[in-house]
């Protein structure tokens, strides 16, 4: 920790709901990463620890520069990501507000600690930066990083650009802390395409910030030791070989993943649901999230101006996975074109299950290692679903 | 009506209700079978379960058990007087978390681990949790729903419970009351003759001599005998 003290701000306590929904705000031309750090700045956060890889992305080099200046009460750099990740895990049984970032290796490195933060029910927020894993070694955008986080019962929300950044980092907050949700939430964004390039964000003032982390609303008890229930249980509860062990452990998985379910209610509240649909009755759609979601949106501009029936659908929450938004929004469609930024798929795999006739959908196109996706890949697929012929220039 | 949530035993391993469909009640409105309907009505059907069910019995875990927050006190209050409206009504409480090992005393307390025990040794065919973090009051639901057939009320501080038949959301020490007199009306309706009576001491507890008593006596306990937040003892031993 700094031996400098930081200076006491005082800031302006508000409702998510305000801040997201009613503040007035400015806009701004900043990168990804800060657009994470400025969302941080305002969450009223306790506790940031950080292992910060250059060149993952700034975010938590930031952070450190805005606890250096007031917005948050703790701050340090643990050794590498597996301690990071588990003095999280710490941090939360103080019942406190906690964030930290990471990215491909790092995020791998903190895997074994991070998947256990739905089961001990630690609230934090979690950046995800994305980029290649190795090997071989590289430090470009790829998303398949979030693949290994989908199955471990955190919430995920996966961000198109600088703004969604900013709005799904603070929302995350509120989403995590609610007593019925209480497990981690992971903000997704590409590393580079997002983080490093800057774009348009509307902000609030920076002397706002959400109310501070209530450690008494939560569904387990804090370790606070001045308050009687404290006692948190001493032993694992499920090491023991005998059936009443197993049975605690598979009522405990369902719990983590009932919580997941539970946090679809406030994807609506505060981000207008898990996916968005522009042209809703066309007979092709481009289905992706993240910065994909950008290509696709374009591609969806490239359509209208041609005339032709094509839709867009940006999911925005990875889990809980939107089954229902997608079988409904794509009810009529001819085809589902996914693009992705990594090879294996994992968004086209989960439209694929989530739709009775997963025939429909065209698994890419799919970049990955860094490379970055042309609209014209997308058109490419769009005319053949149409049954058109497409030139394809890059 | 059509439960989606009923007494179990529903079997090796159940479905958890949200995964069947069940959402939580919104603000003003109670679950009942897994449904969302009016708080009185879900009241209605856990007095009658409590009134017509055998060895009706609350379990209040540490967030009633100790005076920790404003209100508490007037909750466990509250909850005394339901109970001495229930006819032969006992309390066994949920004092922490941690499984006990190597055997549960089920006469003395309950626990989130393995309450099946507790039901099941002391035949409980209908049963309150109140004051129990909802964490662990949701595994102790599902538990009991998979393994028992006893009827689960849920008297929660916070959103309720998917898995209990009735779930009462938002509750306080007024909340407890009201359902208090339901209880006694739907007694009265009834016909069930009754004195209020306090439910017998935990029979597992030695009787303390609280002029004697010291923290050592607390054993393993001992470190929940802590100040409030913000009161300072000054006189130790």
């Amino acid at each position: 920790m700094s031996p400098n003290t930081p200076p006491k701000l005082v800031k302006t306590l508000a409702d998510i709901n305000y801040m997201l929904k009613e503040a007035p705000r400015e806009k701004h031309f900043i990168t990804g990463a800060q657009a994470m750090a400025e969302a941080v700045k305002r969450a009223n956060v306790d506790m940031a620890i950080a292992y910060p890889i250059t060149p993952q992305s700034e975010v938590m080099h930031l952070v450190g520069d805005i606890y250096a200046q007031g917005h948050i009460k703790e701050y340090y750099r643990a050794e590498e990501e597996l301690g990071t990740m588990s003095a999280i895990a710490g941090a939360a049984r103080a019942g406190v507000r906690l964030f930290t970032a990471t990215s491909g290796p790092g995020l791998l490195r903190g895997l074994e600690a991070i998947v256990s933060w739905p089961g001990h029910r630690v609230p934090a927020v979690l950046g995800i930066l994305t980029r290649v894993v190795n090997a071989p070694l590289s430090i470009q955008p790829d998303n398949i990083e979030m693949a290994y986080m989908m199955h471990c019962g955190a919430v995920m929300l996966h961000a198109e650009n600088q703004q969604d950044t900013f709005d799904y980092t603070l929302a995350a907050f509120a989403i995590a802390e609610k007593v019925d949700v209480y497990i981690p939430v992971a903000v997704a964004t590409e590393g580079f395409f997002v983080t490093h390039a800057k774009g348009y964000v509307n902000m609030m003032a920076d002397d706002i910030a959400l109310h501070p982390f209530d450690a008494i609303a939560a569904p387990v008890p804090a370790m606070d030791n001045e308050t009687p229930p404290a006692r948190i249980q001493r032993d694992a509860p499920v090491q023991k070989s005998n059936f009443m062990s197993y049975l605690i452990h598979a009522v405990w998985q369902q719990e983590i993943w009932d919580s997941n379910s539970r946090a679809m209610k406030y994807i609506y509240e505060y981000l207008g649901g898990p996916i968005e649909v522009q042209n809703p009755e066309a007979d092709v759609f481009v289905v992706a999230s993240g910065c994909a979601a950008a290509q696709a949106r374009e591609a969806h501009r490239y359509a209208q101006d041609e005339g032709l029936s094509v839709g867009l659908i940006k999911v925005r929450a990875i889990r809980p996975f939107p089954v229902d938004e997608i079988r409904e929004a794509a009810k009529n469609a001819k085809a589902l074109i996914v693009p992705e930024h990594n090879i294996i798929g994992w968004l086209s795999k989960e439209v694929k299950a989530a739709i009775p006739n997963g025939g429909i959908v065209v698994p890419g196109p799919r970049v990955f290692g860094g490379m970055t996706l042309p609209v014209e890949l997308i058109m490419k697929e769009v005319y053949t679903a149409l049954g058109l012929e497409y030139e394809l220039k890059l | 009506m059509l439960k989606k949530v009923t007494e179990g035993p529903a079997g090796y391993m159940p479905q958890s209700a949200p995964s069947m469909g069940v959402e939580l009640s919104p603000e003003g409105e109670a679950l009942l079978y897994g449904n969302i309907v009016s708080e009185e009505e879900a009241m209605r059907d856990a007095a009658i379960a409590l009134l017509t069910r055998d060895n009706p019995t609350i379990f209040p875990g540490p967030q009633v058990l100790w005076d920790w927050k404003d209100d508490v006190a007037a909750k466990a209050a509250a909850l005394l007087e339901l109970a001495s409206e229930i006819p032969n009504c006992k309390i066994i409480p949920m004092p922490d978390y941690r499984p006990k090992y190597p055997k549960i005393d089920v006469k003395a307390e309950i626990n989130p681990n393995h309450p099946n025990l507790t039901i099941l040794d002391n035949r409980i065919k209908a049963c309150i949790f109140v004051g129990v973090h909802c964490h662990y009051a949701n595994l102790s639901l599902r538990m009991i729903r998979a393994g028992t057939d006893c009827y689960t009320t849920a008297l929660c501080a916070y959103m309720g419970h998917e898995e209990a038949m009735a779930s009462i959301r938002d509750v306080h020490a007024s909340t407890v009351l009201r359902f208090k007199e339901i209880v006694i009306e739907e007694r009265n309706r009834l016909g069930i003759e009754w004195t209020p009576t306090l439910p017998p001491e935990n029979p597992s507890l030695q009787k303390e001599d609280y002029s004697t008593l010291a923290p050592a006596d607390y054993g393993e306990y001992r470190s929940l005998i802590m100040t409030k937040k913000g009161e300072h003892v000054t006189e130790v031993e």
